[in-house]
């Protein structure tokens, strides 16, 4: 009885202490991929050559589930030419896809224009709403250099609903979520204006 | 399983024990890559097997992690086989395992980083995968180290080739493509090993998603019994004798 207990917790211990072990060596190097992989999408929404601060490091966290589509604080990380704001890029959820929810990076510049947009995470029906990815289609692209304003508020929409952005065929209801979701998230960034870099 | 152990461990003479430890690994293999297919025969670990092999890439990465965890579990259960008593045997099997997921889950996250984003929470699954606990029980836990060894290589590579050939045989029909993606696992320079067939390739939906899983790994099973059927019937008409087929309607 006695005997297996204390060898049954020996083997946990080993366990344990091994897995503390490749936890401690790994650490570094699951932070470093993290990080890169972050500048990497980061690099596609706002290229690197507008900014040269650290924006992982200045960042500031927003809440907003009306605009930003989640109930969860939001990072948002600025981007700083020698200490004056360029943009900011932040991730924003459309909770209305075809099949849940659609993680969405957004760029935007200091004046409102959008730097750019890249779909991170979804999962719309592959050959139909997955043409939101850069691999599959340029129709992200659409979003670049466009901003809204008091006037164009009614032409962020697809074109089935009276916009000015294209829908796919036989999918409409995930570029709706991504026009929404980015529209959106634009009015949250116009409304907030300054205070987002302080 | 069909886990009837075909090996004595009987004094031999020097030649003959070589000869002999051979004809055993030989069996080991044939049974890892064929006879007791762990993905086509035991029908072991289907969760990931069908849910991550829409492309090739996918299905060489959990592949090749499984046969890692496979490989570090037989060797270290071989290893403690005579310390553990029966009662906490299945304890011990499961926190070993555990930790070895865990150990390449973190390597993966390290060095891999945006394969392991792709096959996300597959990986840690790996601890379910009875294929591996099962191949701990039946196997690891009566035999010597490098028997163990010989067995979680073919075991392992056994199920990684119906992984990878799952993942292509999808993502040809699915996505028009083979070897897409593979600089996720290779790095920048296997960008160009991505064969794509048709340019305005329509996409076949049914084979990317789960029922074509089943539909795939279906015809697979069939296109082994078709091959065991016609071998067995080669046999019968050579020898003249019955031979028992071994197909997948023996296991229970």
């Amino acid at each position: 009885m006695f005997k297996s207990a204390f060898s049954l917790s020996l083997f946990t211990f080993i366990g344990i202490s091994l897995l503390l072990g490749v936890m401690q060596l790994t650490k570094d190097d699951i932070a470093k991929a993290e990080r890169k992989a972050l500048l990497s999408a980061f690099n596609q929404v706002l290229p690197a050559h507008y900014y040269n601060n650290d924006p992982l490091q200045d960042t500031k966290t927003v809440i907003s589930e009306q605009h930003l589509g989640t109930p969860e604080p939001v990072t948002i990380y600025r981007a700083r030419l020698d200490g004056k704001p360029v943009g900011i890029i932040l991730e924003t959820i459309a909770p209305d896809g075809y099949t849940g929810n659609i993680h969405i990076l957004i760029g935007v510049f200091k004046d409102g224009r959008i730097s750019g947009v890249r779909v991170l995470k979804h999962r719309e029906t592959p050959g139909l709403g997955d043409k939101i990815e850069i691999r599959r289609s340029n129709w992200i692209t659409g979003f670049d250099a466009q901003y809204l304003s008091e006037d164009n508020s009614a032409e962020w929409r697809v074109k089935k609903d009276g916009g000015k952005f294209d829908q796919f065929t036989g999918a409409t209801i995930t570029p709706r979520a991504v026009v929404t979701a980015v529209r959106n998230t634009l009015k949250f960034i116009n409304k907030k204006g300054e205070v987002l870099y302080e | 399983m069909n886990n009837i152990n075909p090996f004595s461990d009987e004094k031999m003479t020097q030649p003959n024990f070589i000869k002999t430890k051979l004809s055993e690994y030989k069996h080991i293999a044939e049974n890892g890559l064929w006879t007791n297919n762990q993905a086509l025969v035991a029908l072991l670990g289907l969760c990931p097997l069908l849910a991550v092999t829409n492309n090739t890439v996918n299905g060489i990465g959990l592949g090749l992690a499984t046969m890692a965890v496979l490989l570090i579990s037989n060797v270290l259960v071989s290893l403690i086989r005579d310390h553990v008593s029966d009662e906490i045997r299945i304890p011990v099997f499961i926190a070993i395992i555990a930790s070895a997921v865990t150990i390449i889950d973190l390597l993966m996250n390290a060095y891999l980083h945006t394969l392991h984003g792709i096959l996300g929470i597959f990986i840690p699954l790996i601890v379910t995968n009875c294929a591996i606990l099962g191949r701990a029980e039946a196997f690891a836990s009566k035999q010597p180290v490098d028997k163990a060894i010989v067995d979680a290589l073919f075991m392992g590579a056994g199920f990684a080739i119906i992984l990878i050939l799952l993942g292509a045989f999808r993502e040809i029909i699915g996505n028009g493509t083979l070897f897409d993606q593979m600089d996720l696992m290779f790095g920048e320079s296997a960008k160009s090993l991505t064969i794509t067939f048709s340019e305005n390739y329509q996409p076949v939906l049914l084979a990317i998603l789960p029922p074509g899983a089943f539909i795939a790994l279906g015809l697979f099973i069939a296109v082994k019994n078709y091959i065991e059927i016609r071998r067995s019937d080669k046999k019968q008409n050579n020898l003249g004798i019955q031979v028992d087929v071994q197909s997948a309607q023996t296991i229970k």
